[in-house]
């Protein structure tokens, strides 16, 4: 008991400072008057003002956003159909072939999924003459055959809590299957949905790997060019970009928990 | 002369040449190797309100979901106004199902949950609604129609799901358990309506239950299910007063069974040897029994009379002592330890007895008429 005094707190203590303290002194040195990025001298939003005056990092930023969004929506809506399927369909052909396909990217290296994404444009570009080039459109696709696991799995196991009686009873009053999907389907599971959606959003913001291996000239995605920046040495304007980048995540993650938790208290 | 008429219309079950409404031909259903349902066969007629009864698990759910077309019979087939339903998806049944777990649409309010038929039916929004209204109001929840389902009680929820269920008044009426939640008063009441509802719109009704007091309110028929079987189907008097084996007199009400052995046949009594009821019993003639083929006899609890004194003119008479009296209101339940050691339940409506009324540890004879013990092969 006496034990438990105190080690609870200093647990607790050494679990934040082990995962904030990196970010809070990214923070702090973001608002650094000084170049030198381990010298503290005043505070300032000066780097803030340079960011803004980098031409390559609002282009950057653009095309990760625009990226971002659109594999998001792709792959909430590739996610949701295989998780429709594998969960309602009962058994078919190649059912277990596809439970394992659409899971593959999240335990797969993401050195491996981005040089099979590489190969299999290169060909297609060969054979069938598109995606000319790389740049968005195949990041994008990238972006989405991995997000869209992620999401298969979340619309999975929400799909799995649902009653499916509840589908039934709309069956059973006269709604066609695909009525059934679009009135009773889709808005139970929506939340998940909602937090599928964030979390496609920010894992294909993050991404650095996959990006680089089907990006092409003029397609640099804002982790490639700050990790292209930073090769060069650390800038301060990187860390206030960072500090950006920190606050759009909190706020979709506390979106998500917001979600969740309506979604739990409505469910009951 | 026209008497007889009237009793064969309204009761078209007793006919056979006549077509029931809803033909069970021979349905099986297995999941993987558990037969959940076992070569059903079952003829239900147009406006019939026949009730499924049976305990946890024997099939009753199955059967009904077959019959609403969410599951496929394994073996066999379903006919409805002699149409095979074997091809036609739930949405295009004349079938309306109420689900034991409610089902209600949890991101629509009562309203719309109870309107949604309607709408998808084609019909406008306000008529719907204005319908909607008029079904809450008959199950008295017209000031909740703008709530969700999770705001509400599990009596209201079954509630919504009844009248969901009833709002398209389709040609079958499929209910599991539809009064389960309900407090004893609210029951009553919507078992009567749904009498009403049974009556006035002529829609067959098929409802699941595992009361049996409630089945004998409702039904017109009842089936009794075992095992994925239907033991027995008849009007609920015949189910309570001939029930047909040992499972459906003791699922029926509260009954004393006793083993017994065919003695002998006298030209107008038949002789039972009963060792429990200490010694024979004398019971109608029954044709189908050999000597000493051993039989189960099944006496109702409210055809034995106790007295003090030993009745002169009744024909089987036990011997035994008050255990224990409980009192009931309307009635009083006894239970007697037979001097054989085997333990009877009797009841006696209250109104019946002058005098001091029978106590605990008295001496008392039981005794019953023959036609009361009731003979059963099974
Ligand atoms: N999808 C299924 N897969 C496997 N077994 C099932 C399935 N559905 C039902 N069963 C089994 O079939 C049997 C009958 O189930 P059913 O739901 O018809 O029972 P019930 O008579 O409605 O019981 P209750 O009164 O408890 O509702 C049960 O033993 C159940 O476990
Ligand atoms: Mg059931």
């Amino acid at each position: 008991m006496t034990g438990r005094g105190w080690v609870l707190p200093m647990a607790v203590v050494f679990g934040f400072v082990f995962l904030y303290a990196p970010i809070i002194s990214l923070v702090v040195f973001s608002f650094n008057e000084s170049r030198l990025v381990t010298v503290w001298g005043g505070f300032s939003t000066r780097w803030y003002g340079e960011l803004l005056r980098d031409r390559q990092i609002l282009n950057a930023a653009w095309v990760s956003l625009k990226v971002a969004f659109w594999s998001a929506n792709l792959a909430v809506i590739v996610g949701t159909l295989g998780a429709f399927v594998l969960v309602r369909m009962g058994r078919f052909f190649g059912r277990l072939l596809l439970t394992g396909m659409i899971t593959a990217p999240l335990v797969m290296p993401e050195v491996i999924t981005g040089l099979s994404l590489l190969l299999l444009f290169v060909s297609m570009e060969l054979t069938l003459g598109w995606p000319a080039g790389r740049g968005l459109t195949t990041i994008i696709i990238a972006h989405t055959t991995f997000c869209a696991a992620f999401v298969a799995v979340i619309a999975q196991s929400r799909l799995r809590d649902m009653d499916e009686s509840l589908e039934e009873a709309a069956r059973d009053l006269g709604a066609g299957p695909v009525r059934v999907f679009f009135d009773i389907t889709l808005p139970v599971i929506t939340p998940a949905l909602v937090s599928g959606w964030l979390l496609a959003f920010t894992l294909s913001l993050d991404d650095l790997v996959i990006a680089s291996f089907v990006s092409g000239p003029g397609a640099s995605t804002l982790p490639m060019v700050i990790f292209s920046k930073v090769r060069l040495g650390v800038s301060p304007d990187v860390n206030a970009l960072a500090t950006i980048i920190i606050g759009i995540v909190t706020i979709a993650v506390l979106i998500v928990g917001w979600m969740l938790r309506k979604q739990a208290r409505a469910g009951r | 002369m026209s008497e007889p008429q009237i009793a064969a219309d309204t009761r078209p079950w007793r006919d056979p040449a006549r077509q029931p409404f809803i033909e069970i031909r021979n349905i099986t259903k297995r999941f993987g190797d558990f037969t959940a349902v076992n070569d059903v066969s079952l003829g239900i007629h147009r406006g019939e309100l026949f009730c499924l009864l049976g305990g946890s698990g024997c099939g009753k759910s199955t059967l009904l979901r077959m019959l609403a077309g969410f599951e496929t019979p394994t073996e066999g087939a379903i006919l409805i106004d002699g149409q095979d339903m074997g091809r036609v998806p739930p949405d295009r049944r004349p079938t309306n199902m109420m689900f034991q777990s409610y089902a209600l649409f949890p991101h629509m309010t009562v309203e719309k949950n109870v309107a949604y038929g309607l709408l998808r039916e084609g019909m406008s929004r306000r008529e719907a609604y204005a319908r909607a209204a008029e079904m809450l109001k008959m199950v008295k929840l017209e000031s909740f129609g703008r709530r969700k389902p999770h705001q509400l009680s599990g009596g209201q929820r079954q509630r919504v799901a009844l009248a969901r269920a009833l709002i398209k008044q389709p040609k079958v009426l499929l209910l599991d358990e539809p009064l389960g939640a309900l407090d004893k008063k609210l029951r009553e009441e919507t078992q009567f309506e749904l009498i009403r509802i049974q009556e006035t719109l002529g829609v067959t009704f098929i409802v699941v239950t595992h009361d049996q007091d409630e089945a004998m309110t409702l039904a017109t028929r009842i089936g009794v299910m075992r095992d994925g079987v239907i033991e027995q189907v008849g009007e609920p008097r015949e189910i309570y007063e001939n029930p047909k084996s040992r499972f459906v007199a003791d699922f029926i009400g509260s009954v004393n069974l006793f083993e017994a052995t065919v003695e002998a046949a006298a030209p107008d009594m038949m002789r039972l040897a009963c060792p429990d009821a200490g010694g024979a019993v004398l019971v109608p003639p029954q044709t189908g029994l050999t000597r000493g083929q051993t039989v189960w006899g099944a006496l109702r609890p409210e055809r034995i009379t106790l007295s003090r004194d030993r009745p002169d003119s009744a024909r089987n008479v036990l011997r035994g002592t008050v255990e224990d009296v409980g009192y009931v209101g309307h009635m009083s339940t006894f239970r007697v330890v037979l001097d054989t050691g085997r333990m009877i339940r009797v009841t006696e409506p209250n109104n019946l007895r002058e005098g001091k009324p029978i106590s605990w540890d008295e001496r008392v004879w039981a005794s019953f008429r023959p036609e009361a013990f009731k003979v059963l092969t099974e």
